[in-house]
């Protein structure tokens, strides 16, 4: 992306830039800078300022070090079940016919833009005690991976989705006139064009799921070393007035969103790389 | 068969995990009619969490619109050092921690902070209305600017670089050539930033303090009757600000950038 990008914009960095381009770049850099970095480097900042050791004294305690595990594990399982949950569901809006297939379309956004507490409140009344099901998983992790597979439905869907839609049929076809059957297709053809798609949307539901905190804030129960994940561990220090062992285990969390999204980068330019 | 399969799979999933409970909690918010529903938001507490949840909104949306198209501007139409590293700072809202982001707020404002002075100056900005606009800034900040930038990749500067050439200002220019091109994906962004600043609660909840009746959004008054036990009061509140998402869902339709290539 970035090389091709170059060529087609040097012209107009170089007629439209000057004064306007200027400006732009100042204002947007001191809006980001404001909004995102100031705060950002102050939490680094205040992490060590009591030294080295105390930030390592306090990243390492056994119920961060806990609600670390938890949140790393739970993520994980849930990014895997969004990979093949939400690549199956953008294969069935995008390949198969079905009256209502634009209102389930349309639904996948929702829990874009449904309150995460309300997401919350909404599995803990169905899946919790007294729930219609009989089904209780409130407090257990099973309920916390629940509550993440809500808030993260959207992110492995949305990325293929589009994949798919521009994918051209022919080659499938040929295979299919070859005598393929349809998982070897699927197998051979369909999924290595997916994959660049499937592995971005599955590392923001990563890290989505990694730090989400609304969500899980009623159903998980906030058990120590049971149910209580990194996000509410940091609310949890900072209420009871340990400022030191929130920071530190929130630049941990700061340090692992970075990761992904640099590696988001890289299967992005991969993607790009294989539409030339 | 395999497609059948495969649809029912995914329909089953949508519908256990995502139209059951949000269906469940309006069945749960109108159990005993209309009335208790009522009652429940329109009590002063409600009402008043809704009213400042909407001047979160207010705030943030604008700010983050004026500022994520100029973002978007500068990151597409010109090269400078360090633009792959403000292109990942755009992006970091998404990837982090509401809690973490609400954390590095109070360090910021908060005694002691670099910026903890300003409370001695009479200006107020943890535990109130200014601590939790920028919380919600901050989380809806990536969304305007990641609809806009593709689009404005996508149109090229042709257009641009003629009006420059007929003698148009900067400003003209943006105006007449380069806005209506990105209108839909502006547009799009809004309804994404919109969305995300209504619902906002990790961050929020971190800088507000939850002084009820006074810092309290609608997100955070659901939390705070759950743990009260007044059960019927957190879902009808659930119910106004799940009957928003559905009308944002609704507008994310209206708007989808799609409809441009069409």
């Amino acid at each position: 992306m970035a090389s091709s990008a170059a060529v087609l914009e040097r012209p107009a960095g170089a007629a439209s830039g000057r004064a306007g381009g200027a400006l732009a770049k100042g204002v947007a850099t001191g809006y980001l800078t404001l909004v995102v970095l100031l705060p950002l480097a102050a939490l680094v900042w205040s992490s060590r300022a009591d030294g080295a050791q105390a930030f390592w004294h306090q990243a390492t305690r056994p119920e961060a070090i806990s609600a670390l595990k938890l949140s790393l594990g739970v993520a994980a399982v849930c990014a895997l079940i969004n990979a093949v949950a939400g690549t199956a569901i953008a294969w069935v809006l995008v390949r198969d016919r079905f009256p209502g297939k634009a209102a389930v379309d349309a639904v996948i956004d929702l829990p874009f833009a449904l309150p995460t507490i309300v997401a919350g409140l909404t599995l803990l009344a169905l899946y919790g005690p007294g729930g219609p099901f009989g089904v209780d998983v409130a407090f257990t992790r099973a309920g916390l991976l629940l509550a993440l597979l809500f808030v993260t439905l959207p992110f492995v869907v949305r990325a293929v989705q589009p994949v798919l839609l521009e994918l051209d049929t022919e080659m499938e076809e040929a295979a299919a006139s070859l005598g393929a059957g349809s998982l070897a297709i699927f197998r051979r053809i369909v999924f290595p064009n997916l994959l660049p798609a499937i592995l971005s949307g599955v590392a923001l539901a990563f890290a989505r799921a990694v730090g989400e905190f609304g969500a899980v804030v009623l159903i998980s129960g906030n058990i120590p070393f049971r149910t209580e994940v990194s996000s509410v561990y940091i609310f949890g220090q900072l209420q009871s007035g340990n400022e030191g062992g929130a920071a530190a285990v929130s630049v941990v969390l700061l340090a692992i969103s970075l990761g992904v999204l640099l590696l988001i980068g890289a299967f992005r330019r991969w993607r790009t790389r294989h539409d030339v | 068969m395999s497609r059948y399969v495969l649809r029912f799979g995914a329909l089953g999933y949508l519908t256990l995990l995502l139209l059951v409970p949000v269906g469940f909690v309006f069945y749960r918010a109108f159990e005993h009619g209309i009335g208790p529903a009522w009652d429940a938001v329109s009590s002063q507490q409600a009402v008043h969490a809704l009213e400042l949840t909407l001047l979160m909104a207010a705030i943030a949306v604008p700010a983050n619109t004026v500022f994520g198209v100029i973002l978007a501007l500068a990151l597409v139409r010109s090269r400078f050092p360090g633009r792959g590293l403000v292109n990942a700072i755009v992006d970091l809202p998404l990837a982090l921690s509401p809690v973490v982001v609400g954390l590095a707020l109070f360090l910021l404002y908060g005694r002691g902070g670099w910026l903890g002075g300003l409370a001695d100056h009479g200006i107020k900005i943890l535990f109130a209305v200014p601590g939790m606009v920028l919380a919600t800034m901050f989380v809806s900040l990536p969304f305007v600017v990641r609809e806009v930038v593709p689009v404005l990749r996508e149109i090229g500067t042709e257009q641009e670089q003629a009006a420059e050439t007929l003698g148009a200002s900067p400003f003209q220019t943006f105006w007449k050539i380069t806005l209506p091109a990105i209108r839909w994906a502006v547009a799009y962004g809004v309804v994404l930033t919109t969305a995300r600043a209504i619902g906002e609660f990790g961050a929020v909840s971190v800088v507000s303090g939850k002084i009820q009746g006074r810092t309290e959004t609608l997100p955070l008054y659901v939390q705070a009757q759950f743990e009260q036990f007044d059960i019927q009061g957190a879902y009808a509140a659930s119910v106004v600000l799940a009957l928003i998402a559905i009308a944002t869902v609704v507008a994310l339709r209206v708007f989808h950038p799609r409809e441009e290539t069409s």
